[in-house]
C-alpha cells in the first residue's frame, strides 16, 4: 500500500471544503448550472438519468481494507447499497443527491479518496496492472511510476483545461493486463540491451467514435526522463490539440493527422529544453516515493503447501476455482486471487455494501488488508497464503465472488449503458446478463477457453467493445436499440482493434448471434487449446459472417 | 455555441418538458402552473412547437428548480392516456430495466 503524506491528507482536505462551499452556493443559486457543471465535474460528479453520480478515483487500482470499507459505507449511507467498478479502476455510485455530496467527500477523505481526476478535461486516474508488485516476472512495481505521475499531474494547472480528457496507463509485465495500447499514452517497462529499465512510450491509442491502436513514438525512455518525456506529450497535445471539434480533441486524433513521427519530432523538440531540468527524476525522489509504498511482511514459504493439494483433492468446484481465479505470485507460497465480480445474471462490476465489507474483512485476514481491481471489473486480493485458499474459498463463495469464470466467456466487461448513462443509446447490462444465462454452464466455459466479451452502450465505448474478442456496440435505428458485433479485437500486448462482421443485429438476438459465433468456433477450431481469437486470425471474418447472417 | 433557447424547436407529435431536480437529480417534470413535479400524470403535454418553446424558457429560467431542462416526446393511448415515447425516458421514469443488485427500494420496470 501506498500510505499518503500530509501534503495529500491536506490537499484532499482543502478540496472538500471548497466544494462544500460550491454546493451551497449552487443550491442557494449564487452559482448557475453553467458556473458550477465544470466545478461538480473537477470533482468525479455527474449528472445521469436518474440522479447525480459519483466517480471516485482508486489510483494504480489499489485499496486498503479501510478504503474498502469506507465505499462500503458510501453505498450505504448515501446510494442503495452498491457501487459499481469501472473499466478504468474507479468505482461509481449512481444515486447519489447533490446536497449528500459535501458529507459524503468527507467521509471519503477520511480514507484517502476523492472523485478528483475522474471527470474533465485533465490527466485522469493513472492505472496500471491490477497485480502490480506481485506479478511473477515483473520488472519493479509499476506503482511507484504511476505514482509519481499522479502526484505531478494531480491538479496541474497547465494540464487542467487540455483539448480533452488524457488518460495513461502503465505495466511493468511482458504480459499487458492494463491495456496499455489502447491510452492516450501507454507506458510499457522493459529492459535495453544494456540491462537499464525504461519505457515503451506509445501515444495515441484510445477507443471512442474513432479507435486507434497507439503509436510507438520512443522505444526506450530512461526512468529518469518519465516526468519530462509525458510534460512534453502534454505540452505538445496542449498546443496542436484541437480545440474546434469535441469529436477531434484528443491526442489520438492530433497523433493520426500530423503522423506518429512528425508527432515525435515535436515531441523531441519540447523534450530537449526540458529534459535536464527540474522534472528529471532524481534517484532519491524516486526512492522516497519507493519507500511510501509499504510491502507486507511475508512468511517464508513453499509452494503447493498439502492442505491445498488435499482440499482440492476433496472438493471440485474448489479445484475448479482454484484452476482458473487463482494465479502465480512472485513469492513462494503465496497466490494471487482473483474475485469474480460477474455472477451468472448480475451486473458485471457491481459490488453491494455487504460484499465489499465482507472482501475487506477477507483481505484483512488473508491478503495483509490489502485488495486491487482490475480494468476488466474484477477485484483481486494480492497476496494469499497458499494454505489458506481453501478457507479463504469457501467465505468469497458464500459472499457470490467465486464464480470460476475469470477470463471466461462470461466474465464480460460491460458499461452500465442506457440503464443509468445519459449518453447511452441502448442498454448494455441486459446484455450481458443474458449472455452469463446461456453460458452458466461451467464446463463448456472452461472447454471454450479464453474468450472475453466487451459490451458498450454507444459509441464512447466505456465497454471497450473495440478490443473485446466478441465486441458488441449499442446502436439506436429508429427509436430501436441495434447491436454491432465486431470479433478479433484484443487489448494486451498484441492489441488489435476488432472487425465488424456484418450488420447490426436487434436487440433481441444479440445473445442468439454471440451463440452462433460460439459454435462456429467450435466447429472451427483447429484443437482445443486454440482460443478463439487464435482461429479468427487463422481463419478470418468470413466463416464466422457467413454463421451469423445465413439464416438472418 | 447556439444556445436551446435560439434553436427552432420542432416537434413531430406530443411533447412534455423534463429536467432534473437540482437538490437530488430526481426525474421532473414541467406542470402547467410553471411548476415541477416528479408525478409523470401531471406533466404538462403540448402539441406545438411554440406551447413546447414558451414551456421550455420558463423550464430552463429556473436554474434553481432543474436541471438540464429539455423537450422529451411523449406517445398518446386511444384512452387519454400519457405513455414515455422512447425508452431512454421510460427508463428514467420507471428506473433501470434490471434488478439492482441490493434492495434498493426502485420499482424494476417491467415489459421494455
Amino acid at each position: 500500500m501506498y500510505v499518503y503524506d500530509e501534503f495529500d491528507r491536506t490537499l484532499v482536505a482543502e478540496r472538500v471544503a471548497e466544494f462544500r462551499g460550491q454546493v451551497a452556493r449552487r443550491i442557494s443559486g449564487e452559482l448557475t448550472e453553467d458556473e458550477f457543471k465544470p466545478l461538480r465535474l473537477m470533482n468525479g460528479v455527474y449528472l445521469q438519468l436518474h440522479a447525480y453520480m459519483l466517480r471516485i478515483a482508486i489510483p494504480y487500482g489499489t485499496l486498503s481494507s479501510a478504503q474498502l470499507r469506507m465505499l462500503a459505507h458510501v453505498g450505504r449511507a448515501y446510494d442503495r447499497g452498491y457501487g459499481h467498478f469501472t473499466t478504468r479502476q474507479n468505482i461509481q455510485f449512481h444515486w447519489i443527491k447533490l446536497k449528500d455530496l459535501p458529507d459524503l467527500m468527507a467521509d471519503l477523505a477520511r480514507a484517502g479518496l476523492h472523485g478528483m481526476q475522474t471527470s474533465g478535461n485533465c490527466v485522469r486516474n493513472i492505472t496500471t496492472d491490477q497485480w502490480a508488485g506481485v506479478a511473477s516476472g515483473e520488472i519493479e512495481d509499476p506503482r511507484i511510476s504511476a505514482e509519481i505521475l499522479r502526484q505531478h499531474s494531480t491538479l496541474h494547472p497547465e494540464f487542467s483545461f487540455l483539448p480533452r480528457k488524457f488518460k495513461i496507463a502503465l505495466t511493468a509485465s511482458a504480459h499487458d493486463r492494463a491495456a496499455v495500447r489502447v491510452h492516450d499514452i501507454g507506458l510499457h517497462m522493459h529492459r535495453n540491451d544494456a540491462g537499464e529499465i525504461g519505457f515503451e512510450v506509445i501515444v495515441g491509442g484510445g477507443l471512442g467514435r474513432t479507435p486507434f491502436i497507439g503509436k510507438t513514438i520512443k522505444r526506450f525512455l530512461p526512468k529518469r526522463d518519465l516526468l519530462s518525456y509525458v510534460e512534453a506529450i502534454l505540452r505538445v497535445y496542449n498546443q496542436f490539440g484541437r480545440r474546434d471539434n469535441i469529436y477531434k480533441a484528443r491526442i489520438k486524433i492530433l497523433v493520426h493527422e500530423l503522423g506518429a513521427e512528425a508527432f515525435a519530432k515535436e515531441v523531441e523538440a519540447e523534450w530537449q529544453t526540458i529534459k535536464d531540468g527540474a522534472l528529471a527524476l532524481d534517484p532519491a525522489l524516486i526512492a522516497e516515493i519507493a519507500a511510501r509504498f509499504r510491502y507486507p511482511d511475508y512468511e517464508t514459504l513453499e509452494d503447493s503447501p498439502p492442505q491445498l493439494a488435499q482440499a482440492r483433492a476433496a472438493d471440485r468446484r474448489f479445484s475448479q476455482w482454484v484452476d482458473n481465479s487463482v494465479s502465480n505470485h512472485k513469492l513462494p507460497g503465496y497466490s494471487i486471487v482473483t474475485l469474480s465480480l460477474k455472477p451468472e445474471g448480475g451486473t458485471p462490476g457491481d459490488a453491494t455494501s455487504e460484499q465489499m465489507d465482507v472482501i475487506a474483512d477477507l483481505a484483512d485476514r488473508y491478503s495483509f488488508g490489502e485488495i486491487r481491481v482490475g480494468h476488466e471489473q474484477n477485484l483481486v486480493l494480492p497476496h494469499v497464503a497458499q494454505r489458506d485458499l481453501a478457507a479463504l474459498w469457501r467465505a468469497l463463495d458464500a459472499a457470490g465472488v467465486a464464480t470460476p469464470n475469470v477470463g471466461l466467456v462470461s466474465d464480460i466487461i460491460s458499461c452500465p449503458g442506457l440503464d443509468y448513462c445519459s449518453l447511452a443509446n441502448t442498454r448494455s447490462i441486459p446484455v450481458a446478463q443474458e449472455l452469463t444465462r446461456r453460458f452458466r454452464d461451467l464446463d463448456l466455459a472452461h472447454d471454450l477457453g479464453r474468450l472475453h466479451i466487451n459490451i458498450s452502450g454507444c459509441i464512447n465505448a466505456c465497454g471497450h467493445h473495440h478490443v473485446g474478442h466478441i465486441g458488441l456496440l449499442g446502436v439506436e435505428k429508429n427509436g430501436e436499440e441495434f447491436f454491432q458485433v465486431t470479433i478479433g479485437g484484443r487489448a494486451d500486448e498484441g492489441a488489435r482493434l476488432g472487425t465488424l462482421i456484418g450488420p447490426a443485429v436487434p436487440y433481441a438476438e444479440v445473445a442468439d448471434v454471440v451463440e452462433d459465433i460460439v459454435s462456429a468456433y467450435l466447429e472451427l477450431r483447429a484443437r482445443p487449446d486454440e482460443i478463439f481469437l487464435e482461429t479468427v486470425e487463422r481463419v478470418g471474418v468470413e466463416p464466422f459472417k457467413e454463421r451469423v447472417y445465413a439464416t438472418r | 455555441m447556439t444556445s436551446p433557447l435560439e434553436k427552432k424547436l420542432k416537434i413531430a407529435g406530443p411533447v412534455l418538458i423534463t429536467a432534473n431536480r437540482l437538490g437530488d437529480g430526481a426525474v421532473i417534470y414541467r406542470t402547467a402552473d410553471h411548476g415541477w413535479t416528479t408525478d409523470f400524470a401531471r406533466a404538462a403535454v403540448v402539441t406545438t412547437a411554440p406551447a413546447a418553446s414558451e414551456l421550455l424558457e420558463a423550464a430552463i429560467a429556473d436554474d434553481i428548480g432543474a436541471v438540464g431542462a429539455y423537450v422529451a416526446p411523449v406517445k398518446l393511448d386511444k384512452d387519454g392516456g400519457v405513455r414515455p415515447g422512447n425508452l431512454r425516458e421510460s427508463i428514467r421514469l420507471a428506473g433501470p430495466t434490471i434488478e439492482l443488485p441490493a434492495s434498493a427500494g426502485m420499482p424494476v420496470s417491467a415489459g421494455l
